[in-house]
């Protein structure tokens, strides 16, 4: 899509205000999220962690668990392995990170530039689709970053952790099932 | 036999006190470290390693500086989640500025030998040539490289696998096969593999001959001393010569660098200093440390090797996560294809293990399930461009952030993009060929295609763009170009600097272009020659004095 320089630029100026502010307003008003019970985490607030479990469950779909309860457990694994991913980026990167989970957990930015009226833990499925699907065929570059980035690590979290390995039919490493560590 | 009969060369001789190694750990640093000796080396990987072993067994005193971890193979536990964060770098999520490009490259000792698949080939006598014409560098030719190869060879155990390749390259080379294009087996450095397919993520058997195991244990034999998990932070130059080298201990993570109070920093003084830290992290230390640059070359032309990605689902189990990771590949679209015309791009297959391929295929939600619950029967084809040939592929610019780290901005430019559809067509016919029911372009815009011209139809419209098209890099290349003019280069074509008399760059970076194949055997033998010359010059008196 031809967007012109003069145009680019504007959004690039409009999204790094954007950005700022949803950092700046959203200690002002933070309201805190629903707490995610007892997961230890390092990098992200109970906010973003309630954002990453909304998404996880859209973007994962049936290569979670089906019963509810492995369901749960597997989102949980899913968060709290985003946030030690997170935790392990280079400094760099993990500011843009926070940047991202910011714009996407301050109720302002959340609604009109992801476009999700309610928050995260009572967004449905749908909504998140739509989000995500959205921000993915984007003309924005900004946008399109922050969906890859999104979704790369949430697949990153899940297919890494060998509870979702029955699924895909991934036999796991020999080693491991010889000696039962798996 | 399990794993628990698997010796551990490393852990073994750390703990042998007649051996003597000398190796400190920068996250455990109780007191600054002041270090003089004749020749530093910053890096481990295939430049790095095949100097230290050619400078100590010149005798001389060499110490060799590490940013990531010394782990060996009771460390290497074949799990990508634990491999990717602490044998790469950014925990194998480094990407160009713009995103577009992820670039897989280690960070470890050893460097990316640990965790490369080990594929071995001697520079394309077609890029040496033109080395030779367009960059002035008038000993790259083949038989003067020659006995380095043999050597390197020799060194690695670099020789033909006489194993049958697993099924995910055997379908590349079934398909190739069917449409009359040339494909052959690849070299590997290996002896006694056991075909587990996990090379990607350390070799647990220590049968790939990566640097960990092989130079960087005889140097230590012979008295270096290694110190990893620390970064360099900045050189220092006077007159013409660098001083002095000051680097930094890791945080206990392995993340960034110490930055609580305590005694973290490590000063090296030497004679000579080289650098082997890679294609992104060379140009970035030299950089942060504002060295001499007058014609404004260094970080310039850094290659990649973008590969555009093509999946396929067969009838066939492929289990393309079993089996030595790489053994077929095919030149036929770079023999038949002119530097000055369309690029050129050689044709390999990756292993597909959970993570790599969850972040690749393209979309989200039951799209991508549906292709991961049938990763077992999943074949992925990967086309390497030969980037920096062509007036219109210039590669790369590393830079630096406000916060010392280096980051390389790519720009595809519509030349590749033309080279990355032309790729993306001839794995779909490849696959289909090879028996494929199905083939994905890894595109955004993508979709499956059940027939070659369907495929076909799709692909010739399809919209080439950053972040649309998937694009990945497993070889960093260029950025300290080396060449005989000044004016257009960083080094010389023995990889001493232009301008800094006893600076050295010893590994991919010197590349003017990028190989046109799996550099780590370019980068052995060119190291090992020059290497050998700095050991040379390095030994004699008028140096002494120097």
């Amino acid at each position: 899509m031809a967007v012109s320089r003069r145009t680019f630029l504007k959004i690039g100026v409009a999204s790094a205000c954007v950005l700022v502010a949803a950092r700046v307003l959203d200690r002002e008003v933070f309201v805190l999220g629903e707490a995610r019970g007892s997961l230890d985490l390092r990098a992200l607030s109970n906010k973003d962690a309630a954002c990453i479990a909304a998404l996880a469950g859209a973007v994962l779909k049936s290569i979670l668990p089906d019963d509810a309860a492995a369901r749960l457990v597997a989102i949980n694994e899913v968060v709290e392995a985003f946030d030690r991913t997170v935790a392990g980026l280079s400094p760099a990167v993990q500011t843009e990170m926070e940047e991202l989970l910011s714009l996407l957990t301050f109720s302002v930015t959340r609604r009109f530039v992801a476009g999700v009226a309610k928050p995260w833990d009572q967004a449905s499925e749908q909504d998140v689709s739509n989000f995500l699907d959205g921000w993915r065929q984007s003309r924005f570059a900004l946008l399109q970053q922050g969906y890859q980035a999104l979704v790369r690590v949430i697949m990153a979290c899940w297919y890494g952790n060998p509870l979702s390995w029955g699924k895909i039919g991934y036999t796991g490493p020999p080693f491991g099932k010889e000696l039962g560590l798996l | 036999m399990n794993e628990s009969s698997i010796k551990d060369p490393i852990k073994i001789a750390l703990a042998d006190q007649r051996r003597d190694w000398r190796v400190t750990d920068g996250t455990q640093l109780s007191n600054e470290i002041n270090i003089e000796c004749d020749v530093v080396i910053v890096g481990s990987g295939a430049g790095g390693g095949t100097a230290a072993e050619i400078l100590t067994q010149a005798g001389l005193k060499v110490v060799m500086i590490e940013e990531g971890p010394f782990k060996s193979s009771s460390d290497f536990r074949m799990r990508e989640r634990d491999a990717y964060p602490q044998l790469y770098q950014e925990s194998a999520g480094r990407q160009t500025k713009d995103k577009g490009i992820t670039i897989l490259q280690g960070r470890a000792v050893g460097g990316s030998t640990t965790i490369n698949w080990t594929s071995s080939f001697r520079t394309p006598p077609a890029t040496l040539k033109h080395w030779r014409d367009v960059w002035g560098l008038a000993d790259y030719t083949e038989e003067g490289l020659a006995p380095w190869f043999a050597k390197m060879e020799s060194r690695l155990s670099i020789a033909p696998w006489p194993v049958a390749p697993n099924e995910n390259n055997d379908i590349l080379r079934r398909g190739c096969a069917k449409l009359g294009i040339h494909a052959a087996a690849i070299r590997r450095n290996v002896k006694g593999c056991w075909n587990l397919g996990y090379c990607g993520m350390g070799c647990p058997t220590n049968a790939k001959q990566s640097m960990l195991v092989t130079t960087i244990p005889g140097a230590l034999d012979r008295g270096m001393t290694l110190i990893h998990s620390a970064r360099v932070e900045k050189l220092t130059s006077r007159n013409g010569r660098i001083t002095s080298l000051v680097a930094r201990g890791m945080a206990a993570d392995g993340v960034g660098v110490n930055t609580e109070a305590g005694p973290h920093r490590i000063f090296v003084t030497a004679r000579h200093f080289v650098l082997a830290g890679g294609a992104i992290n060379n140009p970035g230390l030299m950089l942060r440390s504002r060295l001499v640059d007058p014609y404004n070359t260094l970080g310039k032309r850094t290659f990649l090797h973008p590969s555009p990605v093509s999946a396929a689902i067969m009838d066939e189990k492929v289990e393309a996560f079993t089996g030595a990771p790489q053994s077929i590949y095919s030149d036929h679209f770079l023999d038949t294809m002119p530097h000055d015309g369309p690029v050129g791009f050689k044709l390999e297959a990756p292993p597909i293990h959970p993570i790599l391929a969850g972040i690749t295929l393209q979309g989200f939600g039951e799209a991508h399930a549906m292709w991961m619950k049938r990763l077992p029967n999943m074949h992925v084809a990967i086309a390497l461009l030969r980037d920096g040939f062509h007036p219109q592929s210039t590669g790369g610019q590393v830079a630096i952030r406000n916060d010392g780290s280096p980051v390389l901005d790519y720009r595809i430019s519509d030349y590749l993009w033309a080279g990355m559809r032309h790729s993306l067509l001839v794995m779909a016919e490849v696959q289909f060929a090879a028996g494929a029911k199905i083939v994905m372009p890894m595109h955004e815009d993508a979709k499956p295609y059940r027939n070659w011209l369907d495929a076909k139809r799709a692909l010739e419209v399809m919209t080439m763009q950053t972040l649309r098209t998937r694009v990945a890099s497993a070889h960093v290349m260029g950025g300290c170009t080396m060449g005989v003019d000044p004016r257009t280069s960083v080094t010389g074509s023995d990889g001493r600097h232009h301008q800094l008399e006893n600076l050295w760059v010893f590994d991919g970076s010197v590349f003017p272009t990028s190989i046109g194949a799996n550099p780590q055997l370019s980068i052995y033998a060119m190291v090992a020659r020059n290497a050998t010359r700095l050991a040379e010059l390095a030994k004699s008196p008028a140096s002494m004095v120097a």
